[in-house]
């Protein structure tokens, strides 16, 4: 699966990462990957919290330096 | 053989720049050196903050409207005829009534649009105050409202990215001014895990909701409405009942953008200290329209208008580039009928919202009619 989309919301604090990545979603296929890249710690907690209440699929979490890669999957 | 700039949308960014290029290049558009063509898509131009106020009746329509010739340089060449295809590569843009337009430089202004279509049942079952139809249909809507369960919902994107807080603050006065707040009860939904995307803001609202008496939902994302049994369920799961649903609808940008295929929702991809589209040097991208990662707000739209008529004169004067954007946004924050407070921000310094305060209001409530002299270039 190759990411469909990728968002980069490093420096952003308004909308922010987790609704930027939420309006994303709205736009792929069921089955597309969206990475969004954040600068803000709160994201790694944040952006998985929503995605598993809404039982979305969490790909994965990569931290670099000052910044993190999160891979979600659009589920349904 | 004149330069000519094309500005597509005659929003408050396409405005700005328009009137700020005529400003700094005021030789060379009186010589006509340089053309400024601007595609609009009313003879009018919107106030368009002040919507909140009209639900209300602290704004009057006529208040919110100028005509937009009236509001432009008279060396704009404006047009009533909203583009329907944009070929980049051809460098052309072509118009609903057929007309073409060539450019050597193009700003994309087109802006965003309200999408309670894209939810079921919202069309039927809410209120709004993001055009003038909806802040009209709300103000009737409140005018009979003898109290009940007021349900405000926010869904993302949105323009205004305090509007949601405001209409709960402003609600709570109202409600509380016609004698029906012991009546009534007032749920507020957020799509994300607190009340404002941004963590001061929310600190703020938070402790404030409560002392108001004002319910939260968080991670409310809404899956539709039920217009006939008056619920609002989200994708999350929950379903409130209302008596009054009043919602900030999920935006998207401009057909002609996705018809053109330049960027999917509307949305042009657009870098994000040039505001140049990317992989473009001469089409730039302001305001709404853009896919970058900050509010969509008027002043974002007013700051980056400015950044583009420093790059674009020194371009044709110079043949350089004058300055980068970097990310400013301000918004004023009414936190009541009666006082209000701001937050700016940029990409690198974080919002740090003071306390409300009437001095504030006022400031606000002057900038509604200074608003003008933003648009003409001049404040």
């Amino acid at each position: 699966m190759t990411v469909k989309q990728k968002i980069d919301a490093r420096g952003a604090f308004c909308p922010g990462p987790l609704m930027e990545l939420i309006a994303a979603l709205k736009l792929v296929e069921v089955g597309d990957d969206i990475e969004v890249l954040s600068s803000d710690k709160g994201s790694v907690s944040d952006i998985p919290q929503w995605v598993n209440k809404v039982h979305h699929e969490m790909v994965g979490i990569t931290p670099h330096e000052g910044y993190w890669s999160i891979v979600v999957r659009k589920a349904k | 053989m004149a330069k000519q700039i094309l500005i597509v949308g005659g929003g408050l960014a396409g405005t700005i720049v328009a009137n700020g290029l005529c400003r700094q290049l005021r030789e060379e558009v009186s010589s006509g050196s340089v053309a400024l063509t601007m595609l609009g898509a009313t003879e009018t131009h919107m106030y368009q903050p002040g919507l909140l106020y009209v639900p209300f009746g602290r704004m009057r329509e006529s208040e919110l409207f100028r005509e937009q010739r009236k509001v432009l340089d008279r060396h704009v060449r404006f047009m009533v005829d909203p583009a329907k295809h944009i070929d980049t590569d051809k460098r052309v843009v072509t118009t609903q009534s057929g007309k073409t337009h060539g450019y050597d430089f193009l700003v994309i202004a087109t802006g965003s649009r309200i999408r309670p279509d894209n939810i079921p049942g919202m069309a039927e079952g809410a209120h709004w105050f993001y055009d003038l139809e909806g802040a009209r249909k709300m103000r009737d809507a409140l005018a009979t409202f003898k109290g009940g369960k007021v349900v405000i919902n926010i869904n993302v994107p949105h323009k205004c990215p305090v509007a949601p807080l405001e209409i709960t603050f402003m609600m709570r006065d109202h409600l509380a001014a016609k004698g029906v707040l012991d009546k009534s009860e007032i749920t507020y939904t957020y799509p994300v895990g607190r009340v404002h995307t941004l963590e001061p803001v929310a600190k703020w609202a938070a402790p404030e909701f409560e002392r108001f008496g004002i319910k939260s939902e968080v991670f409310f994302n809404t899956k539709s409405v039920d217009a006939k049994a008056k619920t609002i369920t989200s994708e999350e799961g929950t379903t409130l009942n209302y008596d009054l649903l009043i919602t900030v609808p999920p935006h998207s940008g401009q057909q002609v953008i996705t018809d053109s295929n330049l960027g999917a929702g509307g949305w042009v991809p657009t870098e994000r200290y040039t505001l140049l589209r990317e992989g473009s040097s001469n089409v730039f991208v302001v305001g709404d329209t853009t896919n970058l990662p900050i509010s969509k707000a008027g002043s974002t739209a007013h700051f980056e208008a400015d950044t583009i008529v420093d790059n674009l004169a020194s371009l044709l004067k110079e043949d350089r580039w004058a300055r980068n954007y970097d990310g400013k946004v301000f918004c004023f924050v009414e936190t009541g009928l009666n006082t209000g407070t701001y937050v700016w921000f940029n990409y690198t310094t974080p919002p740090n919202p003071g306390p409300p305060s009437q001095m504030i209001h006022w400031f606000k409530l002057a900038y509604n009619r200074l608003y003008w002299l933003s648009a003409r270039g001049l404040l």
